[in-house]
């Protein structure tokens, strides 16, 4: 059966057998065509069927798309439903029989969007070579010669229906859309997208970060796109130069190809390269100068994600944010093309070579330390005087802690900040994280925040270590030091301490006898009512012993804090110390009196002496009476 | 004072034993008064300049220790002697005690005591002083007193251990009290009223170094214990307690050494005021 339209002779041929087994089987022929519906034969040419009676939602999708608004239009290039799906032949998209079986789609897509058809010549369709591109492409090989169906077909990243130009904002292909499209698939690339996907930067910020069809061309997508993309030769042929300045401000745009080639970019142990246009971004290989489309300084937190946070977070990149000219960026400290590692030591973020580096800044006068209002002065040269800088810098111990292993590199904060890593709360953690145990003792000794909740001040690691200026604990200074910074807190007993032996000897600048942390510990300080205390009932002799063997439970009972000017607590040492006070006193004035009245006459018997010896014939013998009679 | 020349014979006041205990004690004294005072007096800068100049707290603890061990020997030396003069002088405990040469005191003293208040004010004559006055019987019997009181709580600082057996811990305390302000008193006083009553009185300047030379002028004796010389010159025993002067080289280097001690001595004093007054804490 025949007919002619528009001058072509047009089959009218229903294959029922076809039919009968495609989905739309079971409907009949006046399911769909329901003009048809009681009318007599031979009927009249059916109206156009209407798929949206059942596919409403595919349909109004349709209409939205670009398709649907080009058939809107009457374009006659436009495709409708059965342009895509066939009409009488109509199968589930999963059987292999259906035109849009995922291993059909490019071929029904392309169609139209092949090279040489009208549509591809006729419309303004930015890409060429579509098909072939996709073909060639991980996902068309995928597809197309190893016979993956999951792999992305055309439906897959445009969607089947809802078809919309990348500039519609709505368009599974807009640049904001873009990210989420792919990662229907692509979930775990933030495996090597660190920042953009997890970060949920890609959308919330896409204008600011390249989408993946900056590097991944659209339909030939590879893993090595910069290859083919903004080859660093590119770059080369003029940043080669050493004479190269911008123009603007003269400021020199050599690239040292040597230092770029050592560079942990270039040599790594994952041996992977960085190119040029992976820092700077934003390059448009189709331009003659395809650097002058960047707008923006490197970003390294496209790569470096979790890093990029944390400075963000920093108050050097709380300053770089407010555009502060003090503010340290990436390459204040890590350098550019030539950045080298952590590990490598000719890197100035080597363990060795950080206090110089921060020093730059944070040295007496330079340009961090002059807006600094804190307590801690002559930060670098108290560090270097330190145990932990001399053990870095006399002793080459990479291991010992630098600036930023209190300090964090990257999440510098300012004690005050809660999250700081020098805050007073995590001041213990900060230092734990070398010194083992030492924080776990600390954390159940009564000095820690979970031991007493009165609120009180407490001190941490660097109120009796000090933060920069730490000693050795063996250092005799540091040993004396000590009990000042226990007495800043407890005063009266640190006074009275000084009142008794130990204290006097330890006064005097001798560190052999006991001091506070011999009896009391040092991080594990506990309450002396506390039964594990060294100073608890059980406990007390055996901390005695260890300077005075053979000590009892009654020589403990030595008062280590006693003080005589209190009747209350210790009546034996007042009554005593104002007994020997009154007897000594009592001897003193009494003989004194007794001595001051005596001199008068003294000096007058000496007057008598003199005037004696001066008479050349003394009557020997008879002194007493010459004295007697001038008195 | 009257030289007659080398020959001038002097009366022997002191034996050698005595004259020997006395710079023994002199020497024990200062040690145990600078090493004692420097843990005293921790608090000022002084105290530790000198404890390092005594070769740290550890050395002048030993140096303390064994100066109390000197002081212990003269103190039993004395007693020891005390017994081989009432063996071979006075027969009896009786006659040493209460003879008039002891050094008890007794009911003349008080009268010579108030005798001496009466002169001071112009209310009578001097008395006439025996053998020893009573405040030089007043500073022996110090001795005493000081020896018992600051040598054993000193023993108990020294061997803590020990006397914790039988004693509370706060004894120790009350021992650094005791023993402390002992010392303090024992130094000041000797230091002062000591050096004044004895050795400096102004009518004996410069000084009156009877206990280093164990010699006495004639004249002197008369003069300060007229009752002693006027009961030997009536027994004719004084002949037999006369002996020769020191040549004076002898007693050069005799003042040179009691100078030095004088000098350690009011040293220590002007350190003791200026701790008690001006830093104290």
């Amino acid at each position: 059966m025949n007919t002619t339209r528009a001058g072509k002779t047009v089959s009218l041929y229903v294959d029922g057998k076809k039919f009968a087994t495609s989905v739309h089987g079971s409907l009949g022929c006046t399911g769909c065509h329901v003009d048809l519906e009681g009318k007599e034969l031979p009927h009249e040419t059916p109206a156009k069927v209407n798929c949206g009676t059942c596919h409403a939602t595919e349909q109004e999708q349709h209409a939205r798309s670009l398709h649907g608004k080009a058939v809107a239009h009457g374009d006659p290039l436009a495709p409708r439903c059965a342009n895509c799906h066939g009409n009488h032949d109509i199968y589930p998209v999963k059987d292999s029989r259906s035109a849009v079986a995922p291993m059909k789609v490019p071929f029904v897509c392309g169609q139209c969007h092949r090279e040489g058809t009208p549509v591809q010549r006729n419309r303004a369709i930015p890409q060429d070579n579509i098909l072939e591109n996709y073909s060639e492409s991980i996902h068309g090989e995928a597809l197309l010669k190893k016979g993956l169906s999951v792999a992305p077909n055309c439906a897959t990243c445009h969607t089947p229906h809802l078809i919309l130009p990348h500039t519609d904002p709505a368009s599974s292909i807009a640049r904001r859309n873009i990210a989420a499209t792919c990662t229907k698939c692509h979930s775990q690339i933030e495996a090597v997208h660190r920042k953009i996907i997890r970060g949920e930067l890609w959308e919330k910020e896409a204008n600011v970060l390249p989408a993946c069809i900056d590097c991944h061309q659209p339909h030939k997508i590879r893993n090595v796109f910069y290859t083919q993309g903004m080859a660093d030769a590119d770059c080369m042929r003029c940043h080669a130069d050493p004479k190269l300045r911008r123009a603007s401000d003269g400021q020199p745009l050599y690239v040292n190809v040597d230092e770029l080639s050592h560079s942990s970019h270039q040599t790594n142990a994952r041996n992977q390269k960085v190119a040029c246009s992976q820092c700077h971004s934003e390059v448009n290989a189709s331009r003659v100068r395809p650097c002058e489309t960047i707008t923006h300084k490197v970003d390294c937190s496209s790569c470096h994600d979790e890093i990029g946070r944390q400075y963000a977070s920093s108050t050097h990149g709380q300053l770089a944010n407010k555009s502060d000219p003090n503010a340290p960026s990436c390459k204040e400290c890590h350098g550019t093309h030539g950045v080298l590692g952590r590990l490598d030591p000719k890197s100035p973020t080597f363990a060795t070579n950080i206090p110089a580096l921060c020093a730059r800044c944070h040295r007496e006068g330079q340009k961090a330390a002059v807006r600094y209002s804190g307590r801690q002065h002559e930060i670098v040269a108290n560090y270097t005087e330190s145990i932990h800088g001399k053990g870095l810098l006399k002793s080459g111990l990479t291991v010992t802690a630098t600036c930023t292993s209190c300090h964090t590199a990257h999440r510098v904060l300012p004690r005050s900040n809660p999250e700081s890593s020098v805050n007073v709360a995590n001041v213990p953690a900060t230092c734990g994280r070398c010194h083992n145990g030492i924080e776990e003792q600390f954390e159940n000794s009564i000095h820690a925040k979970k031991a007493i909740a009165s609120g009180k001040e407490l001190p941490v690691c660097n109120d009796c270590h000090t933060a920069h200026a730490i000693r050795r604990t063996d250092e005799d200074k540091f040993r004396l030091d000590i009990m000042d910074q226990c007495g800043r807190c407890h005063q009266e007993i640190a006074k009275t301490y000084f009142d008794t032996y130990h204290g006097k000897v330890s006064r005097l600048g001798y560190t052999k006898t006991a001091k506070c942390y011999d009896c009391h510990g040092a991080h594990d300080v506990l309450a002396v009512t506390d039964p594990r205390s060294r100073l608890s009932r059980a406990n007390v002799a055996a901390t005695c012993q260890k300077c005075h063997p053979g000590a009892t439970r009654r020589f403990a009972g030595y008062l280590t804090h006693a003080t005589h000017h209190d009747p209350r607590k210790y009546p034996f040492l007042f009554y005593t110390f104002w007994g020997m006070t009154a007897l000594l006193l009592g001897t003193f004035v009494v003989s004194g009196v007794h001595t001051l009245l005596w001199l008068p006459r003294a000096f007058q018997m000496r007057q008598e002496l003199r005037a004696a010896e001066a008479e050349p014939a003394t009557t020997v013998g008879t002194p007493t009476s010459e004295e007697s009679s001038d008195a | 004072m009257p030289n007659g020349g080398v020959a001038q014979r002097q009366f022997i006041r002191f034996t050698r034993l005595q004259r020997i205990l006395h710079i023994c004690m002199i020497v024990s004294f200062m040690s145990l008064a600078l090493t004692g005072l420097t843990l005293k007096f921790s608090y000022t800068k002084w105290a530790a300049v000198l404890s390092h100049l005594l070769g740290g707290f550890e050395s002048a603890g030993y140096i303390h220790r064994s100066a109390a061990v000197v002081m212990f020997g003269v103190f039993i030396t004395h007693l020891v002697d005390l017994y081989r003069l009432k063996k071979k002088v006075h027969g009896t405990w009786r006659a040493l005690l209460l003879g008039p040469s002891s050094m008890l005191p007794s009911r003349r003293d008080l009268t010579e005591f108030v005798g001496t208040l009466k002169w001071f004010v112009g209310q009578g004559e001097r008395p006439a002083y025996g053998r020893w006055t009573y405040w030089e019987k007043f500073d022996y019997f110090a001795v005493f007193w000081g020896i018992a009181v600051i040598g054993s709580t000193g023993l108990t600082l020294w061997f803590p251990v020990f006397f914790t057996r039988f004693l509370p811990g706060w004894f120790l305390n009350v021992a650094t009290i005791i023993h402390s302000d002992e010392a303090l008193l024992a130094t000041g006083f000797i230091f002062t009223v000591h050096f004044f009553n004895t050795h400096l009185r102004p009518e004996k300047f410069p000084m009156d170094i009877t206990v280093f030379t164990g010699r006495m002028p004639l004249e002197e004796l008369k003069r300060d214990k007229p009752r002693e010389y006027e009961a030997l010159a009536a027994s004719g025993k004084l002949e037999e307690k006369m002996e020769e002067a020191y040549p004076p080289i002898v007693v050069r280097a005799i003042r040179a050494f009691a100078w030095a001690a004088l000098a350690v001595g009011f040293s220590i004093v002007l350190w003791i005021i200026y701790a008690m007054l001006f830093a104290y804490r």
